[in-house]
């Protein structure tokens, strides 16, 4: 299907993976090989990729912290004489229910979790009948509930605010992205006062829904109050 | 040569079945044996997911117990070593959930799907790192710090494969992700690396090992 005249470098690249893996077919692997055996570059590729793999695929970059390999014998010695992972028979965990031999004993053992899940949810519910009723927020209280929800906006590491592409507080600029206001938003992100500000001046509740539609107007309705 | 070496690992491989029995059959003491020639292992894989020393300990001393309270479900037609490996993945993955990076990582997700395709960078030639580099600390630290910098998604895969020796459908299955993923960024994760090591070069960053003692047309 691919003959040698049509395998140029960036089909090579892209195979170079699965070449290595062994999972080209015949005609492919013979005309990467023609490749390889005239083209600098992709030998080059070919060479480094290979040394990656048998580098890193080595035992000797397996490094594991001082101490580890006794600490995990100890820690496995101490758990395993725990009663918890010891049935009377000495084979299988009481807690977990046994496929071969299904006794009534494994009926209790579920039953007991069940139990107590049904106490802690209901205990839950009662704590936040209680206590987490917040009275419900005005529509004006929600940060950036004025900012359109397509608009672009730019968040980083670090921070949980939400800037204007090109506003100089952003923190970390590394690891930059840009994600839709209305995401930013979801994954919990608030507006920056800064470059945000113009959003964040709230004013006439009757003004929200002309921003939606015309995201400029913002900026005009700030400038007309200033 | 290589019947030796068949020879050799199927003695293990039959000590190992050996072990895995008696395990299931009650003798617990012997666990620590069956899973110790694997503990690197595990740790390697919780580290790639977890990035934190001291969680990753824990996340492999949580899987071990776990593959020991499950031990009766392992199937003798799969490796022990994959089994181990791939309950390792779930409970780091599990415990990265719990944490506070979950934003962070739906966004890296988003990204997904605008990759371009990865050029690598021009070298006239490749300069072979020998295996025996890597008794040298600081070449592994050098390599290490190189696989830091790949984003998680290429990270994982290749920690999976190319270090943990999990095959393509198995590493799709431990991470959870397609094997057409696993293979994209199998290889972007190479070529990347590739790159790294060669930019390392140029920096110096292998300069005074004793390998590269007669070798000098740079």
């Amino acid at each position: 299907m691919v003959d040698e005249k049509t395998v140029n470098c960036e089909h090579v690249w892209r195979k170079i993976s699965d070449y290595l893996e062994g999972e080209v077919d015949a005609a492919l692997r013979a005309s990467m090989e023609q490749h390889f055996s005239t083209c600098k570059r992709c030998a080059s590729v070919l060479a480094g990729t290979r040394n990656v793999i048998q580098l890193y695929g080595d035992e000797r970059m397996m490094e594991v912290p001082a101490g580890y390999s006794q600490r995990l014998e100890n820690w496995l010695d101490q758990q395993l004489k725990e009663p918890r992972l010891k049935s009377a028979s000495g084979k299988m965990p009481a807690w977990m229910p046994s496929a071969r031999e299904p006794r009534w004993s494994s009926w209790s053992a579920w039953l007991m979790p069940v139990a107590a899940m049904a106490l802690f949810v209901g205990a839950l519910a009662i704590v936040d009948q209680l206590t987490f009723h917040e009275p419900p927020k005005s529509k004006l209280a929600e940060p950036g509930h004025n900012i359109p929800p397509d608009m672009l906006v730019v968040v980083s590491g670090g921070s949980k605010l939400f800037h204007v592409a090109g506003c100089s507080f952003i923190h970390d600029k590394a690891t930059e992205r840009t994600i839709t206001a209305k995401e930013a938003i979801q994954d919990g992100y608030t507006p920056c006062p800064r470059c945000m500000r113009k959003y964040l001046t709230t004013g006439v509740i009757g003004a929200l829904d002309e921003d939606e539609a015309n995201p400029g107007g913002a900026e005009e309705a700030s400038t007309t109050r200033r | 040569m290589n019947t030796s070496i068949d020879n050799s690992e199927q003695a293990g491989g039959a000590r190992e079945r050996e072990l895995i029995l008696s395990v299931q059959n009650g003798q617990q003491e012997l666990f620590y044996e069956l899973v110790r020639p694997y503990e690197r292992r595990v740790y390697a894989a919780a580290m790639a997911i977890l990035r934190n020393e001291q969680d990753a300990e824990d996340a492999a001393q949580e899987a071990m117990l776990k593959a020991f309270a499950n031990i009766r479900q392992f199937r003798a037609e799969a490796r022990f070593s994959t089994w181990l490996i791939q309950i390792t993945v779930n409970e780091s993955l599990m415990r990265r959930r719990r944490e506070r990076t979950v934003v962070m990582e739906r966004m890296d997700d988003r990204r997904e799907g605008e990759e371009s395709e990865y050029t690598p960078r021009d070298f006239a030639d490749w300069r072979e790192i020998p295996s025996e580099a890597l008794e040298r600390k600081e070449v592994r630290e050098r390599l290490a710090a190189a696989l830091g910098t790949l984003d998680r998604k290429y990270r994982e895969v290749f920690v999976m494969r190319d270090m943990e020796h999990l095959n393509i459908q198995e590493t799709a299955e431990a991470l959870g992700i397609t094997v057409a993923s696993v293979k994209t960024r199998l290889l972007r994760a190479r070529l990347m690396l590739r790159d790294l090591l060669a930019a390392g070069w140029e920096q110096g960053w292998f300069s005074r090992l004793p390998f590269e003692k007669g070798s000098k047309p740079w």
